[in-house]
């Protein structure tokens, strides 16, 4: 797991603005839904009046409302007003100042409000006949102390209530005082909306600016793994090829690194917004002053429990699917490819039940995962429905009892759905996360692996160009393995001459070969080109002395010229077609439309086996090189272009030293010298005509390839060998 | 109460991961077509579905009226707060409680539903993913072989999985989703419309933005998306380029110029892929932002409404909630948009393969097969892969019972043509191949094919053991026989000498037995078939010396007797056939015995000669 992070460290900066802006975004997200319903709430509901003191009132209404006040309060009321004829008009226009009236004149203006609604004409006569002090003294003192039980009241109605109520007074009083209410809601509304728009603009803006940093730095993650993985699999030596296996590096460098590139992005994306945001939730939650806690946390145990068991169910489940996914590709490309074999042997019907059988099976477990999986989304939004249904129940116990508000209960809900779904956004990234993290470890593991095969730090120089090759006393073991594959291995291969090696599958010719350009180090003994070890040169002087051609025909996507040019950059129209023409490719070529600039796609599959395998010999001959090895690439080639190919080539590169790998009897015949290969040793040494008589692994070669008289056998001969 | 009802339209507008909709699903042809396909496809489902349907929207509505209904609760909590304060009542717990439980069962009859609707589809989707592998497997069979020599294997295999796979997942998703969000869609309109047309009118105004937008994102990241899927399959196309002639690129120095080119698609794939990465990405907040706006709108009409005494406050506070409800149906059938256009992309390839032609596979009066004696005759066959080009002109021979025929020719010249058309896998053009005298069209295709046995240097084996692989020559054969046609394959000694012996299991490509091993192998199967005429394609340079031997030794032991062809690359088959037929470039040059045709001096003598020129020389 921690790999992935590793990756994420080089764009610390990008990520620090990118929790920033998260930070940002969850302060919006947590404040938007007050802003909205505000437009509700105040807007609408209170007719766009935020505060309880009126914006203007009747002198009748300025004065009965003195009479619920405290000394205090009563000079606060009459200093905020300001007498203009019969109407009472609110000097104050600061914000901050009149939420401070507010929460100062609230209760008395509610009381007043209260009493006026309940027992309208009642209590005003009651309060307003005895006009006399003493009456008017006690009666002061009988509505104080009621206004302290009221005052415990309004406490636990919440503040939304109360402003509603406060509001709902200042409304009544502002007709009262012929103030014109629509146009207050008005513009309340057009601001609120304002202020609503701009706050989810803020929203929208911040996620944008997320979604771009996060892309590039998911991209940009990509890309340098991309990078590092390549250059570090294209400095690979074949042991490490060998180690990871073509297909393997293959999708480490593809499907895995575009997991990771995709699981960063939403990563910084959502996995940091989920943490972020719940925990401001948690904060609005406390703020609330709920005291419900418990029920959250036991929501996300329930969820958790809820997953886990589905998991639990689930996972052997998936693992298994993967496998018969597998296996009915395996069948059905075993039908494919044996099509033939198998309409020949008439089995179609075995074939449809093997189908069948592997179908049923992945049918049954697909079912299964799938339908334990319909449990998810129904279950969990029951959880959130029953949460919410939990709270308005708990809660409105609570109110009851008078130790909470009703707007704290919403706000609770709210918030605590956020909190739910933030946890149940990481719930569903922590499925995702360890199959990332098993391919950001794949990746890791081919960026540690070092090549094993270096340049010597001090180099020799290469100054002689003869190209004598010496295997002196090799041997050769494949790292990890018990046995030597090539073992004491002596000749010396001169330039001017052809040197074959033949032998049986496995019998290390290949391996033999791939050692001359260091694709492999020896493990003992040594090879020198020229007389220096070719480990003490570097692998690019080496490399430029040798024209390798490999045992299957590799081609890179490109032109037939391009790829002639791959071992010499500048060579010209001349020297290409001449290489061509060696390598018996003229025919084909020129058979194309495009000649030489026919496109070659990847991999060369748009020409074939044969085609690759010459195009690939006279790429090495125009590179003209001192060392050529062919390993068995003649295989592909019909007998006669073989032997036309190999005139050629004998008449062109005389002085070169030939190196060759073959099956094919007929294609060394000629050989200056033929190494006989035998289990790794080297079991005969000669011309053909020298090993017939003295190498009897050659014998049984030979024969089994050429008739008696075509060796130059006696017929007796052969069977007295049988 | 209005807040309570913000947090349920809140919690289904969570964000997406980051619009995976909106990555373009591919197109199909010819959209129409290929669901009606699919849906007369999946019609004797119909029933199923209709319940499918049914429980959706049920479920659907369900969810919907929750919290309006939870709404009352709180509603009634604090009217009976206020009764409180105002000392004429006390908070309702009866009425409370029992509008509590009716939305929990609400909630759970939703869940339930829900959950119902999920299973059957779930079942429905299996069943015709199963259906239809099923016929593919079984259309393969009866395809003629010429539609998958132009096609690769990997085309037909995705047919199999990801095909059906992308079908499967989108039917499993689409239908309920469509359901879903039309049912919410429809119920929101009505409900606002019965409130105030004047309001919905304004609620509609934002539709077309909101399109207007996506649409415009869409197309914008779908360039960038477009891109990125290039150079990914440029850098995928490179990487497995370079991996894979890694040895030359050493060998040639090369290294530094294959970094330098990869360092150039990966800048332009990186470029692609933020960028469409972020666009994408940028669907979500302006969806969110375009429906907040309209929320603001509505508003603000409504308090004007209010204002007049129109509307009633209650009434704008429920619009409002449907607004708020109503652009997530819109994005999620956006969503649900591709992936049913990717679905009839897939069902559209699935569909096409399913409908390609067939052969016939029996005939009215069928020919016995079980008499066939092994002669076969040749009489004026023309054949061409296709009609303009006829690559085989007027060829006429007759084999006897027992001969064995060799066809030689350089690579890639078509020997196997020949096979292909004995075995009818493919038909000739004119003329006619007859077998015991009468025409090869006449046997029912399976039964003729049981007139050859054949081996191919193509080692077709299975995973499975090898007492398996061989007895797929004839189902019915003991373990006795099996081992007898080993031995006669010369293949029991190498056999026993592995771990495990006949009842070794095989691996996927066989790699676990050598390439000779493979072939002696299928000539086991090939004897215990014991077929009256046989196919032989001789093993090549692939297999080292002693086992060429013994494959040699196991193929002459098998053509005993029988009728063979013999595709040649040995001398000494040539020299002893009984007919050679010398191709060329897909064309039967010249036939004839060894002496024959050498003495005649032409393409045959010269291929003959030309391998030992050196030694001459």
């Amino acid at each position: 797991m921690s790999k992935i992070f590793k990756n994420m460290i080089p764009y610390w900066k990008s990520i620090v603005i990118i929790i920033a802006l998260l930070f940002v975004q969850a302060w919006c997200d947590l404040s938007l839904p007050s802003y909205t319903s505000d437009i509700i709430d105040v807007g609408i509901q209170n007719y766009g009046v935020e505060h309880v003191v009126p914006e203007a009132l009747t002198a009748d209404e300025f004065e009965t409302a003195e009479l619920f006040m405290t000394d205090e309060e009563a000079d606060l009321w009459e200093s905020i007003y300001e007498k203009d004829g019969d109407i009472y008009r609110l000097q104050v226009t600061s914000r901050s100042e009149l939420n401070e009236i507010d929460d100062t004149l609230a209760v008395p203006l509610i009381m007043n409000y209260q009493m006026s609604a309940m027992e309208d004409s009642a209590v005003k006569e009651h309060v307003a006949k005895p006009t006399g002090a003493d009456a008017g003294t006690l009666e002061k003192d009988t509505l104080l102390s009621m206004r302290d039980s009221m005052e415990e009241t309004i406490d636990t109605m919440g503040s939304s209530l109360v402003k509603s109520m406060g509001a709902a007074y200042a409304v009544s009083c502002d007709k009262a005082a012929g103030i014109d209410v629509e146009k207050i809601q008005k513009s309340y509304l057009v601001t609120a909306g304002l202020k609503m728009v701009g706050m989810a603009l803020m929203i929208g803006i911040v996620t944008v600016l997320v979604g771009f940093f996060a892309s590039r730095v998911g991209a940009g993650i990509g890309r340098t793994l991309r990078e590092k993985v390549f250059k570090q699999v294209v400095g690979f030596s074949n042991a490490e090829m060998d180690k990871f296996s073509t297909a393997s590096l293959i999708t480490r460098s593809t499907n895995d690194i575009q997991q990771i590139q995709m699981v960063s992005v939403m990563l910084l994306r959502m996995v940091a917004y989920a943490p972020i945001l719940g925990i401001g939730g948690v904060l609005k939650v406390v703020q609330t002053g709920a005291g419900m806690g418990w029920i959250i946390v036991l929501a996300i145990l329930v969820i958790l429990g809820y997953v886990m068991v589905l998991m639990a169910v689930a996972m052997p489940k998936f693992q298994l699917m993967q496998k018969l996914v597998d296996n009915i590709n395996l069948v059905s490309r075993e039908i494919l490819t044996g099509l033939s074999v198998i309409r020949a042997f008439g089995r179609e019907k075995k074939e449809e039940e093997r189908f069948d059988v592997a179908n049923k099976d992945l049918t049954k477990t697909m079912l299964f995962t799938n339908r334990v999986m319909t449990f998810m989304m129904p279950g969990m939004m029951m959880i959130m429905n029953v949460l919410s249904v939990g709270i308005v129940w708990v809660g409105a116990h609570k109110i009851d009892a008078g130790t909470m508000q009703v707007g704290a209960m919403t706000a609770f809900i709210t918030y605590s759905m956020m909190i739910v779904m933030s946890f149940l956004m990481l719930t569903m990234m922590s499925i995702m996360l360890p199959r990332a993290a098993v391919a950001a470890d794949r990746i890791d593991e081919v960026i540690q692996t070092e090549s094993s095969i270096h340049d010597a730090k001090e180099p020799e120089k290469v100054t002689t160009h003869n190209g004598v090759v010496k295997f002196s006393h090799v041997n050769f073991k494949y790292p990890g393995a018990e046995e030597d594959v090539l073992h004491d291995i002596d000749f010396t291969a001169e330039p001017g001459q052809t040197t074959a090696i033949i032998g049986s599958t496995g019998c290390g010719k290949s391996t033999l070969v791939n050692l001359i350009p260091r694709l492999y180090d020896v493990t003992d003994g040594s090879i020198t080109l020229d007389g220096k070890d070719i480990r003490n040169i570097t692998m690019s002087d080496l490399r430029d002395e040798i024209g390798f051609v490999p045992q299957k025909g590799v081609l890179f996507s490109g032109t037939i010229a391009s790829n002639l040019r791959f071992g010499k950059d500048d060579a010209t129209d001349e020297e290409i077609k001449k290489a061509a023409e060696i390598a018996q490719a003229t025919e084909f070529i020129e058979a194309k439309d495009d000649k030489y600039e026919s496109a070659i796609a990847q991999g060369g599959s748009n020409v074939s086996g044969g085609q690759k395998q010459r195009l690939a010999i006279a790429r090495a001959i125009a590179k003209d090189p001192k060392i050529f090895i062919f390993d068995d690439s003649f295989s592909a080639l019909d007998l006669k272009t073989d032997a036309a190919l190999r005139k050629a080539l004998a008449e062109n590169v005389k002085d070169s030293t030939v190196i060759i790998v073959a099956q094919r009897i007929s294609t060394i015949l000629h050989a200056e010298q033929i190494l006989v290969l035998d289990d790794g040793k080297i079991v005969g040494k000669g011309t053909h005509e020298e090993l017939l008589k003295s190498c009897e692994v050659y014998r049984q070669i030979a024969k089994s390839q050429l008739s008696a008289k075509e060796l130059g056998l006696e017929e007796s001969e052969v069977a007295l060998n049988e | 109460m209005s807040r309570e009802q913000e947090v349920k339209t809140h919690q289904p507008r969570r964000r997406g991961p980051m619009g995976h909709g909106m990555q373009p699903g591919e197109k199909p042809k010819d959209f129409k077509k290929s669901i009606k396909k699919l849906m007369s496809y999946i019609g004797k489902y119909k029933a199923a579905i209709f319940v499918v349907m049914f429980f959706a929207a049920c479920s659907t509505i369900f969810n919907v009226a929750g919290p309006k209904i939870l709404g009352k609760a709180t509603t009634a909590l604090s009217e009976g707060l206020m009764a409180k304060i105002q000392g004429t009542g006390s908070i309702d717990f009866g009425k409370i409680g029992s509008i509590l439980l009716f939305v929990l069962g609400l909630y759970l009859c939703s869940a339930v539903f829900n959950f119902i609707q999920g299973w059957i589809m779930t079942g429905i989707t299996q069943k015709v993913c199963y259906q239809l592998r099923k016929e593919i497997s079984e259309k393969i069979n009866r395809m003629p072989m010429k539609y998958f020599e132009s096609r690769t294997y990997g085309e037909v295999l995705s047919r199999i999985t990801n095909d059906v796979d992308t079908l499967g997942q989108g039917l499993n998703q689409s239908i309920t989703t469509i359901i879903t969000s039309v049912a919410t869609l429809i119920g929101v309109l009505v409900m606002m419309l019965s409130i105030s047309p004047l309001m919905t009118l304004i609620a509609l105004v934002i539709l077309p933005i909101s399109m207007g937008l996506i649409g415009f994102v869409t197309k914008k990241s779908q360039k960038y998306f477009r891109a990125q899927q290039e150079y990914l399959g440029h850098i995928n196309g490179q990487v497995e380029e370079v991996y894979g002639g890694h040895l030359v690129i050493k060998a040639f120095n090369r290294e530094k110029d294959t970094i330098e080119e990869f360092e150039k698609t990966n800048d332009i794939l990186y470029d692609s892929a933020w960028k469409s990465q972020f666009l994408s990405g940028m669907m979500q907040p302006i969806m969110m932002f375009v429906g907040n706006l309209g929320y603001a709108c509505v508003a603000l009409t409504g308090g004007l409404l209010a204002i007049r005494g129109t509307i009633t406050i209650g009434d704008i506070q429920a619009f409002i909630q449907y607004v708020k409800n109503f652009t997530q149906p819109i994005q999620q059938i956006a969503q649900v948009i591709n992936q049913v256009q990717s679905m009839s992309a897939a069902s559209e390839r699935v569909f096409e393969f399913l409908e390609e032609e067939e052969e016939e596979q029996i005939v009215e009066h069928p020919a016995d097969v079980s008499k066939i004696t092994g002669a076969v005759t040749f009489d004026h066959v023309h054949f061409g892969y296709n009609p303009e080009q006829i690559i085989i002109n007027d060829f006429s021979a007759s084999v006897k019972p027992g001969q064995k025929i060799a066809i030689v020719g350089p690579t890639g010249a078509g020997k196997t043509t020949m096979v292909k058309l004995l075995m009818r896998f493919y038909d000739v053009n004119s003329g006619a191949i007859c077998l015991d005298g009468h025409n090869i069209k006449d046997f029912n295709r399976r039964e003729l094919r049981d007139a050859f046995g054949m081996v191919l240097q193509d080692t077709w084996l299975f995973k499975g053991t090898i007492m398996e692989n061989i007895r797929y020559g004839r189902l019915d054969a003991t373990d006795e026989e099996v081992i007898a046609a080993a031995k006669a394959a010369r293949a029991d000694h190498f056999i026993k000498t592995l771990p495990g012996g006949y009842q070794m299991e095989l691996n996927e490509d066989a790699s676990n037995v050598s390439q000779g091993q493979k072939q002696l192998l299928t000539i086991a199967r090939a004897i215990l078939a014991d077929n009256k005429i046989l196919i032989l394609d001789e093993a090549t340079s692939s297999v080292d010396t002693r086992t060429e031997i013994e494959i040699q030794k196991a193929m002459d032991n098998l053509m005993k007797g029988r009728t063979s062809f013999v595709i040649a690359h040995r001398l000494s088959t040539i020299r002893d056939a009984d007919l050679i037929l010398v191709m060329k470039d897909g064309d039967i040059i010249e036939q004839g015995r060894h002496e024959e045709l050498l003495a005649a001096g032409g393409f045959y003598a010269n291929l003959y000669n030309s391998q030992f020129e050196d030694v001459v020389a």
